[in-house]
């Protein structure tokens, strides 16, 4: 019995302090750059498609809500031709994030993404892919990796030697 | 063999002494890092990565590092694997390969199965602190096959040792000095030996992938796969085909020590694109009338309308097919009835299947599994052109040949998995190969001797062989010295082998060059020797059928002319390549109703009046028999999409309808094996090829997909966000699904080799007894022939004449690897190898017929091509290619004139 009333005078006490409750959504919080929102991808920084379809995204999402297929264009770059986040599925743990080894996937600070419709919270590479590099301005795998893709060549990547000639005898 | 007692890490074992120590390890389980070593290879120590520290005895606590793929186990050694200096050379060696390996894993198809990075993980190097530049390398275009990304190499040497001294390939190499080698051909373009494509497993890196597998890749653990068995010769290797989203992703060797061991040919591994051609049936298709296009209809009417069909009062016969499963062709047995059941081959075909199938059974000789030919010592090919009918038997022939000039190494107690040192004791010495064909082949190279004739020559030259060997053989009038010779050379070199080895096959279309084989296989094992036969056969289930029926193509079409037949049920088979064109249409026109069961769209298809859409090996479980003898079931790997359904149940359904007792009690695939084992007493062990649908372990079904398989909420959800239940699979022990039992299945239900911390195709060492050797629990399979090997035999006594000479020539068929196949062909990659129709002629009858390269000739009035000239071809012979799609049945036996078309 003492106990409830305890209870109640602290409610009542609660009446009198500052509120807390911000009047969403007429009334935005801050929200912190790191927040695990609504996933993009990104572009490399000469504007090119970041995502190299690797699939370590998909296989790292717990709940399984990543399915893409990859795809090579004409000079050897991968792509994903599709790419497909169910989002009535993600948990936004960002574990997708962490595995990308392209930093193209990213987590934004959206998270308005309500609908009445689950089939609205399928997106699409094309409702994903963004215009600019996101959190990572200057990060651009196929300057580091050693594939050949239009516009570098062999050993014309970062940190490379030039195409070993095979048939030279020089020591 | 002995038994040596060695110690690991404090702990007692006993293994086989003289083995090498790495490999000793790997299957007492030990987790040692390796590259160079691959259990087919053996030895080389170069890539130091498999390093162990060695103690002389109890007292020395030092110890020294010492490679274990270069040392022979010893009793009393004493090892260690987990010593902190060993461990830490393993990660410095690690790092040390790793210094100019490219930022490349996320997109290369290795990753997620690559031996480099499982070895990285494992050894725990896991930063590079190098900061000078990386080496780089150009690639090359190697074919329709491989693709090339020499930046990923390792400098293991694998490749060149399986290429070169393993598969007799020339045109890949190492270049290069110092630190830059280079591994690939002198300048770019197409791999030409045909087991190339097994370079994708054997590159313990990404240098090697699978070309085919890049326009629709996906990695591993998204994979859904099953055992299967492929369908592209008789051989019946084992394979593993993986599947993504209803599309057929690519084929990765099933390891079985009795039949393909590690390598698949070409044709095995890229043939699948069959199964995703635009050319499937993915409908049923009926046309009403002659002339008429097919139009699509539903799944109930077409089953309405076949049962209908069948009820018309109709006088049916059915055609079986030998590349479709026992259960297929049973249920179209039981459906027509026995006595209206054809093979569907040609007849003669047919007879010369039977005629191996009874030299197997009443013996004495039996046939040798494929994954022991390499154990034999001595080799003669009478007649078959094995490396395009039979591949994986010509590359397991070559490593045969080596056991003979081995014994050089053996004499200087070099260990013969000490590889380098034991090829090099052996040199370049030939063992006792002989062969005995129509026209030059792949494997003349490797042989000791070789023989060019027509088929009754090479008939005739085997018989001389087996009087030879024993007088009670008959013996042949009329040889000439030089055969003699021959013969005496072969005879000789075969009764000295210990383990020798004769094989042949129905490709010369000779039943003779059969005939001799046998012979010449009973004499040996009359002299105790432990002689052994193989034979080939042309497609995946032609033994099978031949148990089956009596009767084949040939006679299908005289009932449908005699107008004892008036409907036609054809399954899983295009009649124009069994016999003549003109006599297979007059006969389907003849007929009121053709319906074909089958999954592409071919000739015999486009005539039918109903085509049922039907799965191929990779959409339904089934067994087949392959060319020794060995039952064995292939699983269905997905569940395909639309009206595609398994041949038995299209067949079951409509005797169900027709209320035909038997159709309707055959509920699951288990059933009609029953029925099959009942009804042929032979077949009982397909019984027990693999365990049935109702297996379960610890109450599981065993999935087929990986339990880190991605995507399931997504996969669907552009057309729905409910994830739909995967189809249930009465049929067999696997489901469709990541759920089911975790642990090792029974070997004949291996859907894949993983396991921790072994994503590669390595991880199979977890899954023999021993390392290279057989799979836990024994292979795979089981043989319907058992011969009788006790009992004496009964010589073939007929002998084929000698033709007068005429200015005629014998026609030959020539087999190519990458075109004779029909499901191959429908594989684009595979196809864009196959050469387009021709004729072959040996230069001196191209000139005394007055022809010349390119003259185009016609021949029997039916075969049409272009002139090649092959000087391996003897004089006497003309050769057309055998099975290339729109040329029709080959042409065989009798003699036939070449004339030029002038046009
Ligand atoms: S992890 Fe990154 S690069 Fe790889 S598929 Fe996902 S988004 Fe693309
Ligand atoms: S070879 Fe292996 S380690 Fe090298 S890039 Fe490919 S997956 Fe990565
Ligand atoms: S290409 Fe592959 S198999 Fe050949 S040496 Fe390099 S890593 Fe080894
Ligand atoms: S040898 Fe025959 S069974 Fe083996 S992989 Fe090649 S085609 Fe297939
Ligand atoms: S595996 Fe022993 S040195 Fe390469």
């Amino acid at each position: 019995m003492l106990s409830i009333l305890k209870t109640l005078w602290l409610i009542l006490l609660h009446t009198f302090r500052r509120r807390e409750t911000v009047l969403y959504p007429e009334e935005k919080r801050r929200i912190p750059p790191r927040w695990r929102g609504r996933i993009i991808l990104s572009r490399s920084p000469d504007g090119k498609e970041r995502c190299v379809a690797c699939y370590l995204c998909s296989v790292a999402c717990p709940v399984s809500c990543i399915s893409l297929q990859a795809a090579e264009d004409e000079y050897g770059r991968r792509y994903p031709e599709f790419f497909r986040i169910n989002f009535s599925r993600c948990i936004f743990c960002g574990f997708c994030e962490e595995a990308c080894p392209t930093l193209a996937i990213q987590l934004t600070t959206d998270f308005e993404m309500s609908e009445y419709v689950r089939m609205n919270l399928v997106y699409e590479k094309e409702d994903l892919l963004i215009d600019g590099p996101g959190k990572y301005p200057d990060y651009d795998f196929y300057r580091i990796s050693g594939l050949a893709v239009k516009g570098k060549g062999k050993g014309e990547g970062d940190e490379e030697l030039p195409p070993v000639d095979v048939r030279t005898l020089m020591p | 063999m002995t038994t040596a007692s060695i110690h690991i890490d404090g702990n007692a074992y006993s293994v086989t002494a003289g083995q090498s120590l790495l490999r000793a390890c790997l299957s007492l389980g030990f987790n040692v890092p390796y590259f160079c070593w691959h259990p087919a290879l053996e030895s080389v120590g170069a890539c130091r990565q498999c390093a162990v520290k060695l103690y002389r005895d109890e007292k020395d606590t030092r110890g020294r590092i010492a490679m274990s793929c270069m040392t022979p186990v010893t009793d009393g050694m004493i090892v260690s694997i987990e010593d902190p200096d060993v461990r830490k050379f393993r990660a410095r060696n690690i790092e040390w390969l790793m210094l100019n390996h490219p930022h490349d894993c996320p997109v290369c198809d290795e990753g997620g199965e690559c031996h480099l990075q499982d070895m990285t993980v494992m050894t725990g190097h896991t930063y590079r602190r190098t900061r000078f530049r990386k080496r780089t390398y150009r690639n090359q275009d190697l074919g329709p096959f491989v693709n090339h990304e020499m930046n990923r190499c390792i400098q293991c040497y694998r490749c060149v040792r399986f290429y070169r001294d393993y598969a007799h390939g020339r045109d890949l190499d190492v270049f290069g000095i110092h630190d830059s080698v280079y591994f690939g051909r002198h300048e770019d373009g197409v791999l030409q030996n045909i087991f190339a494509g097994n370079l994708v497993e054997i590159c313990p890196t990404g240098v090697f992938t699978d070309k085919t597998g890049k326009r629709h890749f996906v990695r591993k653990w998204d994979l859904q796969t099953a055992p299967s068995v492929c369908v592209h010769c008789g051989l019946g290797c084992n394979i593993i085909p993986g599947e993504r989203g209803g599309e057929l992703r690519r084929i990765r060797n099933r390891f079985n020590g009795s039949v393909n061991g590690y390598f698949l040919c070409d044709r095995g591994r890229y043939g699948y694109e069959f199964v995703n051609s635009p050319s499937r049936v993915r409908q049923p298709l009926r046309r009403d009338g002659r002339g008429e296009h097919h139009k699509p209809l539903r799944s109930e009417e077409a089953r309405a309308l076949f049962a209908d069909i069948l009820s018309r009062k109709g006088r049916v016969v059915g055609v079986g097919s030998p590349r479709a499963s026992l259960e297929a062709n049973f249920a179209l047995r039981a459906l027509v009835g026995p006595e209206h059941f054809f093979a569907g081959m040609a007849d003669t075909e047919l007879a010369l299947i039977q005629r191996q199938i009874d030299i197997m059974k009443i013996g004495p000789v039996p046939a040798i599994p494929l994954g022991k030919v390499a154990t034999c010592d001595a080799v003669l090919v009478l007649g078959e052109d094995v490396t395009n009918t039979a591949p994986i038997l010509a590359l397991n022939i070559l490593q045969a040949c080596r056991n003979a000039p081995m014994a050089r190494a053996d004499a200087l107690h070099i260990p013969r998995w000490e590889d380098r040192a034991a090829r090099e004791a052996a040199q370049q010495v030939k063992g006792p190969f002989f062969l005995i064909t129509a026209h030059d082949t792949w494997l003349d190279e490797s042989a000791e001797l070789v023989f060019k004739g027509t088929p009754d020559d090479i008939a005739r030259l085997g018989f001389v062989v087996a009087h030879f060997l024993d007088e009670d053989c008959p013996s042949v009038a009329g040889m000439d010295g030089d055969r003699t010779d021959i013969a005496r050379t072969i005879a000789r070199s075969l009764g000295q082998a210990r383990d020798p080895l004769i094989i042949s096959g129905p490709g010369t279309g000779s039943g003779y060059v059969i005939d001799a084989a046998a012979n010449i296989a009973w004499a040996l094992r009359k002299n105790n020797r432990n002689a052994r036969l193989s034979f080939t056969v042309p497609e995946c289930n032609s033994l099978g059928l031949a148990f089956m029926a009596s009767q084949a193509v040939d006679s299908a079409l005289a009932a449908v002319e005699r107008g004892a037949a008036d409907t036609l049920v054809i399954l899983e088979n295009d009649l124009f390549r069994r016999t003549d064109k003109d006599r297979i249409i007059a006969c389907l026109n003849a007929c009121k109703h053709v319906v074909l069961l089958d999954h592409l769209m071919h000739g015999t298809a486009s005539l039918a009046d109903l085509v049922l859409p039907v799965g191929t090996f990779a959409e339904t479980t089934g067994t087949l028999v392959s060319s020794e003898g060995r039952a064995q079931r292939f699983f269905q790997v997905y569940a395909p999409q639309g009206d595609i359904r398994p041949s038995w149940q299209w067949m079951r359904d409509a005797m169900t309808v027709r209320g035909t007792l038997r159709g309707a009690s055959w509920r699951y695939l288990d059933d009609i094996i029953a029925a099959i084992a009942g009804e042929f007493p032979e077949l009982q062990p397909v019984i027990d090829s693999a365990p049935p649908g109702a297996f379960r372990i610890k109450g599981l079904k065993v999935p087929r997909e990986t339990h880190r398989v991605s995507g399931r909420t997504s996969i669907h959800a552009d057309t729905t966000v409910h994830e739909p239940k995967p189809p249930d699979d009465p049929d067999s022990p696997f489901a469709f699904s990541m759920e089911g039992y975790g642990g090792k299945p029974p070997s004949s239900l291996i859907p894949r080799f993983w396991a921790p911390r072994w994503n590669s195709v390595q991880a199979l060492n977890k899954f023999q007894s021993e390392v290279g050797s057989d799979l836990v629990g024994g292979d795979p399979g089981c043989m319907v022939i058992e011969p009788n090997t006790g009992e004496e035999p009964v010589y073939r006594q007929s002998i084929p004449e000698v033709l007068a000479p005429s200015g005629s020539l014998v026609p030959v068929p020539l087999y190519h690897i990458f075109g004779s196949e029909e499901l191959s062909m429908f594989s684009s990659s595979v196809a864009g190898r196959a050469p387009c129709p021709y004729v072959a002629l040996n230069p001196r009858d191209a000139s005394r017929l007055g022809l010349s390269n390119g003259d185009e000739v016609e021949i029997a009035g039916r075969w049409r091509g272009p002139v090649v000239l092959r000087a391996g071809l003897p004089e006497g012979i003309v050769g057309v290619p055998s099975g290339l799609p729109g040329t029709g049945a080959g042409i065989t036996g009798g003699r036939v004139d070449v004339t030029k078309v002038t046009s």
